[in-house]
């Protein structure tokens, strides 16, 4: 990704890269087989061809994208998956050896539950920490950032989220707020001064805190990361890079939350959009660096409080739009391929946000009308999805088969999809989740 | 001034709501009439919202303006009057799931709507529900879940009512993020609703409100 290559060069680099995949050694990566690394480069090429929209792929590509099924199904707790890291690589492993899917999305969903104990963290509830053993980790909504903090944020963003928002959220960094001001350390003139916090009590907590966080996630990634090294090798790519939000969205659900941003939408919109527009440059960089940290082409986006019965098409167009463009423009412009979940109903807005590059982005779909969603996004950009969660849950792999054959027949006919399940589930019979994968392969070749 | 203050909140001018609010009380108007302005104000934001013209931001923002104009009348009232009610409502989300803005948004327009409604929160356990029936006596219950964990969670509620042998006096509703009519049939419940005007209808239809 070096600065003279032009955005397509960028994006070819990043698959060619794909397609090239190293061991943890640096050596080009041991496959298990000729057939394994023949099947690895035909489903990454499989999802680049849907994904960029100019020739057909040789067939509909096929993925699924589970919350905490994987585990659920392996007869673990969502709480095992979360604090034993080789059961939680194991049991993702043979989940996606059993389905064999296109591509997979890691193990990554359940994280580190002793990372979140050590950092004391507010912001979810986890297992043991507010929910049950089986049930996944949930937001705590609250008010993280007070409304007389946007001109902080706006002014500093990340000073605002080292002072201000990170140790209301994390416990153990109730140092961070005593720490100096950095751009403040330029000259040995009254160096020492701005040194003096790194001595204090509260802060060296702090670090300490930190170095353990840190040790205990360069745990998680050697089990989970290892995971994704071991798939590979039997011919199943991870295309995920990693994750970046709507700017919209990062002060809804985070900062201000949906009350919060709700009422600022009336009482401060000046406020509000000049925050975005701050937090614009932050949300491509957390992209960005996370692509290049991977090598890993597509970065999910999840939206959230712009779905139809949030707010207003007007309101859609003013506050939640025009910085989530900027963000995927800029993404873009790196090569790298936006992934935003439609999480919800979106009808409403598909007018609106068909207006992007075509071929450069792909769109998880829920429970919008998908034909609707064809006729409009999908003239720009690759959809994936919509199987629901209910008929995974309660219907029958005939159910699912029709389901699939369905979406094939009237949103797949000239490429640019992809099938998958239309939202994140935990709970599911296997039975069904394989017809998706099965079914795509039965149906979705092109001839 | 009743009709401006029943403008000021309809069309979201919540400073001059609240000064509005000040000069009635101010020019002696009764504070049980302030009281009546203001939820006409909210009835007609409420309609705003059930014809699509209004969402989430009215929604709150309409909620905020009252709170405000009830703590400045509340010292002036010996006891905050009843309205009139079609019936009641429980709601709550089911065990498990700890998610609430479309539970909150069902329950202020159940409430706009002329019914009284017992909010029981979050991750509420079927036992709950079952002991909450006994003592408000509802005639609807509205069951609330955005995980596909709350399929199990709404299904165990709905056993867990008719084990209590309270099925036949209450009709039950669910709603939320993956919530379908399949997950209707399996739950055993009476009614899905995709939005919140889909719930006020059958509250409406249950209690036989036209």
């Amino acid at each position: 990704m070096t600065a003279q290559l032009t955005k397509e060069e960028k994006f070819e680099a990043i698959w060619q890269g794909k397609l090239s995949p190293k061991g943890p050694d640096g050596n080009p990566l041991p496959f298990q087989s000729p057939e394994a690394e023949k099947a690895y480069k035909d489903r990454i090429l499989r999802f680049k061809d849907a994904i960029e929209m100019k020739k057909l792929p040789d067939r509909v590509p096929v993925t699924v994208f589970p919350s905490m099924f994987p585990w659920k199904n392996a007869g673990m707790t969502v709480e095992e998956a979360m604090y034993d890291y080789g059961k939680c690589a194991e049991a993702f492993q043979n989940f996606v050896l059993e389905l064999e899917p296109d591509v997979h999305w890691g193990a990554y969903a359940p994280g580190s539950g002793k990372m979140y104990e050590i950092l004391d963290y507010k912001l979810y509830a986890w297992p043991g920490h507010g929910v049950a053993p089986e049930h996944s980790y949930q937001a705590n909504e609250g008010e993280y950032m007070l409304a007389n903090e946007y001109d902080a944020l706006i002014q500093d963003p990340s000073g605002y989220f080292t002072h201000v928002y990170l140790p209301r959220v994390f416990g153990a960094l109730g140092g961070f707020p005593m720490l100096p001001f950095l751009p403040g350390i330029l000259e040995i003139y009254g160096l020492p001064l701005s040194f003096i916090p790194f001595g204090l009590p509260p802060v060296q907590a702090t670090y300490k805190a930190l170095f353990e966080a840190g040790a205990e996630a360069l745990q998680w990634i050697g089990a989970i990361g290892g995971a994704d090294g071991a798939l590979a090798t039997f011919g199943f790519p991870n295309i995920l890079g990693g994750f970046t939000k709507a700017p919209f969205d990062v002060i809804g659900d985070t900062l201000r939350g949906t009350k919060g941003i709700m009422l600022d939408i009336h009482r401060r919109p000046d406020k509000l959009l000049e925050a975005m527009e701050a937090l614009v440059p932050l949300m491509i960089g957390m992209g960005v660096a996370s692509a290049q940290q991977t090598g890993n082409p597509l970065i999910f986006i999840p939206l959230h409080k712009g779905a139809d019965s949030f707010i207003s098409d007007e309101q859609f167009k003013k506050f939640f739009w025009p910085t989530l463009r900027e963000v995927m423009l800029g993404l873009i412009e790196e090569g790298i391929v936006p992934l935003p979940a439609l999480e919800g109903y979106w009808n409403t807005r598909l007018e609106v946000i068909q207006d992007i590059p075509k071929g450069k982005t792909v769109w998880m779909v829920d429970q919008s009308d998908m034909v609707e969603v064809k006729k409009t996004l999908g003239k720009n950009a690759c959809l994936l999805g919509n199987v629901p969660s209910s008929m995974l849950n309660l219907g029958t792999p005939q159910d699912v088969k029709t389901y699939v054959k369905n979406l094939i027949d009237t949103a797949g006919k000239d490429g640019g999809l992809i099938i998958c399940n239309g939202a994140f589930f935990d709970e599911a019979k296997l039975e069904n989740v394989k017809a998706i994968v099965d079914a795509t392969k039965e149906y979705g070749a092109y001839k | 001034m009743s009709e401006e203050l029943i403008k000021a909140i309809t069309e979201m001018r919540e400073e001059d709501a609240l000064k509005i609010t000040q000069e009635m009380l101010d020019a002696g108007t009764s504070p049980l009439d302030v009281l009546d302005a203001c939820r006409k104000g909210l009835d007609a934001v409420g309609k705003c919202f059930e014809e699509g013209d209004y969402f989430l931001p009215e929604l709150m923002l309409a909620g905020e303006m009252m709170n405000q104009i009830t703590e400045i009348i509340k010292p002036k009232l010996a006891d905050m009057p009843d309205r009139e009610r079609h019936g009641k409502v429980l709601i709550g989300t089911v065990e498990g799931d700890i998610h609430d803005i479309g539970k909150n948004i069902v329950s202020f327009m159940l409430d706009v709507n002329g019914f009284e409604v017992l909010d029981l929160g979050v991750d509420v356990p079927p036992k709950k529900f079952v002991d909450a029936i006994q003592d408000f006596q509802p005639q609807v219950v509205a069951l609330s879940g955005f995980l596909t964990l709350s399929f199990d969670a709404m299904k165990n509620t709905v056993a867990a009512i008719e084990s209590a042998g309270l099925r036949e006096k209450v009709k039950i509703m669910i709603g939320g993020g993956q919530i379908n009519e399949e997950v209707k049939e399996y739950a055993d419940a009476d009614g899905y609703g995709r939005d919140a005007m889909a719930g006020i209808s059958f509250a409406k239809k249950w209690v036989g409100v036209k």
